[in-house]
């Protein structure tokens, strides 16, 4: 526990997204609101998902434990499905702001993109959902204790930290397959991405056994990041370039 | 009520477009007449804990309001532009209160309660805490009630003199004697070791240099540091001494009145602003965070009211829309503009010493500075904004059960009221409440985080899902 747990965990969980925050959406004043906004709509699909589990659980017997763990498992579906629901009405208040901020500029050209838009709204959903998972586990770590001293997996702390970095992760290239599949009306994006991130939050059921939910968690991550470069207009020959650090004088620009 | 304005700078992308040099001066005359006429503040003084030294201390907090009428289709982005100014000193007050009140256990220890929450809620029933919560509330806006009165009816009748010795109590109450209070809670938390002369010098620097950064001129950071400071030093007291549901219950009964005040016709904000207004005359300008500095307009006063202000006490400093620069409305003027006036008693000497004069060739550095004005103008927020905020955040972290959890809810709820109510501003350009959306989100965030989300969360936790 102590320190060193503690700024460990807060690293590996919220390091890349804060370096992203940093680099990405730190200068532009317009990208950290429409980051404040994700993280309040990630809130409010919470709140709602909250709720219903929570009248669920109120009209239920409190002593059966497999009921009540039925009804945690029936919460965590819906609040992803109501997430989704949320990611989409984000979408279509950001559509409505870029026609807004089409018509206020003067050259008739939005000063953010819907592409950068959409990576920072899924920046925003999943700073928020990383920061309302780990956020009472650091406090915690701060303070004494044994982790596992009841038999539980000693990997806790750390397990935690590298779930929420991949959700992060996630929560960021699915805003990008997301916001792409409603603005090309590709449905099948869609689905693909609510069927992600079902399935991860599916795997998550069996902790502890974090072979089980890490690693096809981070898998599911490389596949979801490939496919938003590609749709963001990368391509391998782009990485290739990047790699070797080339020049080229007509490369395209990804995202932008 | 608190009020936020924005001020719409003329450039894009750093380069000022409409005005060219020509008709630059005139532009920047017509719009910062513009501005005048809509300008006015307000202060209003919140009571606070008096149990201790016996001085009332009076908060005030001001409006501002501005009407912008210039780059209609700049607003969106100057607004992202100046929701992000105002985003940074509200997340920089919020993370010095939460900071306190994690770590210095004396402002969630129950000491008392301040003379304007008479009740106590430590009762057996139910109901009768609710009653005496209720009481509470209401006798503590009712003093604030009578405090704004007090403040418009001084206003109206001109005693500046007392305002400005009521504020500068104030200021050096909570400059000197609470920040000497917050600095030996940090000390016996941290268990430092302090002399008191050490001390004394301390807070002898910090209230003096405070005071003259507030009340006169000071670097900009600085004096936006000073007011973050003591908006933060207010805030705690008011999460000391104010029991809980008494707490709720003040901020939503303040963002309701703000709206009342602000927005209805016989408010007494709203009086206080157009009286304002009709003086062309700015109210208090010690009490309002501004996030330009536009001290250098003030030079360039024609008020003789104003002369006469900034002769008594220094109120040089100050003000993105605090000075009014000119009123083509004088009728001896003769058709000529104050300003060529000024000019012209420059160029062939002043026949009198008259302020006009002085103002003149204080004017004259100043008005080459007036191209730069019109970049300068950022957004106003009142200090009880500041305060009210941090009070919400700091309860909640305090004694929420959620803890964390419900601390950030409320601090990213806030956020989003402040900028629904800046797009808001930038939709109607005139004084707006800043409370209400604000305090309704961050209220109606705390009380679903901490019965709802919490326990769902903990469950969650509990079991490793992920959501």
């Amino acid at each position: 526990m102590t320190l060193a747990v503690f700024f460990g965990c807060t690293f590996i969980a919220f390091g890349p997204a804060f370096g992203l925050f940093i680099f990405t959406i730190a200068r532009d004043p317009l990208r950290i609101i429409i980051l404040i906004a994700g993280a309040f709509f990630w809130l409010v699909s919470l709140l709602l998902s909250s709720l219903i589990w929570f009248i669920a659980v109120k009209a239920s017997d409190p002593q059966d434990e497999q009921l009540q763990k039925g009804l945690l498992i029936f919460g965590v579906m819906f609040s992803v499905l109501l997430q989704e629901a949320f990611r989409f009405l984000y979408y279509k208040l950001l559509r409505k702001a870029i026609e807004g901020l089409v018509a206020l500029s003067e050259d008739g050209c939005s000063p953010i993109s819907i592409q950068q838009m959409a990576y920072v709204a899924g920046v925003g959903f999943g700073l928020m959902s990383g920061a309302f998972s780990m956020i009472n586990l650091l406090a915690d770590a701060l303070g004494p204790g044994t982790v596992g001293i009841h038999g539980d997996s000693q990997l806790y702390f750390l397990t935690s930290a590298f779930m929420t970095m991949v959700l992060i992760f996630l929560h960021t290239f699915w805003g990008i397959l997301f916001f792409h599949g409603c603005e090309h009306r590709r449905w099948w994006e869609i689905v693909a991405v609510v069927i992600m991130h079902l399935t991860v939050s599916g795997l998550s059921f069996c902790n502890p056994l974090y072979v089980g939910s890490l690693v096809p968690s981070y898998l599911l991550m490389a596949a979801a990041a490939a496919w938003a470069y590609l749709l963001s207009g990368g391509s391998a020959q782009n990485l290739r370039r990047f790699l070797l650090c080339l020049r080229s004088e007509a490369s395209p620009q990804p995202g932008s | 009520m608190t009020e936020l304005s924005a001020h719409l700078p003329q450039f894009q992308h750093g380069q000022l477009t409409e005005n060219f040099p020509d008709t630059h001066l005139s532009n920047t005359n017509d719009n910062s007449e513009r501005r005048r006429h809509d300008n006015s503040e307000r202060r209003r003084n919140d009571n606070a804990e008096s149990e201790t030294n016996g001085q009332p201390q009076n908060n005030v907090q001001q409006v501002v309001e501005q009407d912008e009428e210039e780059d209609e289709e700049l607003t969106l982005k100057y607004g992202a532009k100046h929701v992000i100014m105002l985003f940074v000193p509200v997340t920089l007050c919020m993370v010095v209160v939460v900071a306190t009140i994690k770590s210095v256990s004396f402002y969630t220890r129950k000491d008392g309660q301040l003379i304007y929450t008479p009740f106590t809620e430590e009762t057996e029933t139910v109901g009768q805490r609710a009653l005496n919560s209720i009481l509470n509330a209401a006798i503590m806006i009712s003093v604030i009630i009578v405090m704004t009165i007090l403040l418009v009816v001084l206003y109206k009748y001109r005693c500046y003199k007392v305002i400005h010795g009521w504020l500068i109590i104030s200021s050096l109450l909570l400059l000197f004697f609470f920040s000497f209070i917050y600095l030996g809670e940090v000390f016996k938390t941290y268990n430092v070791a302090m002399d008191y002369i050490t001390v004394a010098l301390m807070i002898w620097n910090f209230g003096v240099v405070g005071m003259i950064c507030i009340h006169w001129k000071g670097p900009l950071r600085l004096q936006q540091a000073y007011l973050i400071m003591i908006s933060a030093l207010m805030a705690l007291v008011f999460i000391k001494y104010l029991p809980e549901w008494t707490a709720w219950l003040i901020l939503a009964v303040i963002s309701v009145y703000d709206l009342v005040a602000v927005l209805c016709p016989k408010g007494p904000l709203r009086m206080l602003v157009e009286t304002a207004q009709e003086r062309n005359e700015t109210l208090f300008p010690a009490l309002i965070y501004s996030s330009t500095m536009i001290w250098l307009v003030n030079m360039a006063e024609e008020d003789p009211e104003a002369q006469r202000k900034s002769k008594n006490s220094s109120y040089d400093k100050q003000g993105p829309a605090s000075r009014t620069q000119n009123e083509d409305a004088e009728a001896d003027d003769g058709g000529f503009s104050q300003e060529w006036q000024r000019q012209r008693d420059n160029r062939i000497g002043p026949i009198e010493s008259t302020p006009e004069s002085r103002a003149a060739v204080q004017a004259l550095p100043s008005n080459s500075q007036t191209s730069e004005d019109p970049e300068e103008r950022g957004v106003k927020l009142g200090l009880g904004d500041f305060i009210f905020y941090s009070v919400l955040v700091g309860k909640a972290s305090a004694t929420a059960s959620g803890d964390w959890n419900t601390t950030l809810a409320c601090f990213v709820a806030i956020l989003i009221g402040l900028c629904l109510t800046l797009l808001l501003l930038a939709i109607f350009k005139k004084a707006l409440p800043a409370l209400p959306i604000s305090i309704t989100f961050g209220l109606v965030f705390y009380f679903a985080t901490d019965n709802l989300v919490q326990p769902f969360m903990d469950q969650l936790a509990f079991h490793q899902f992920y959501i």
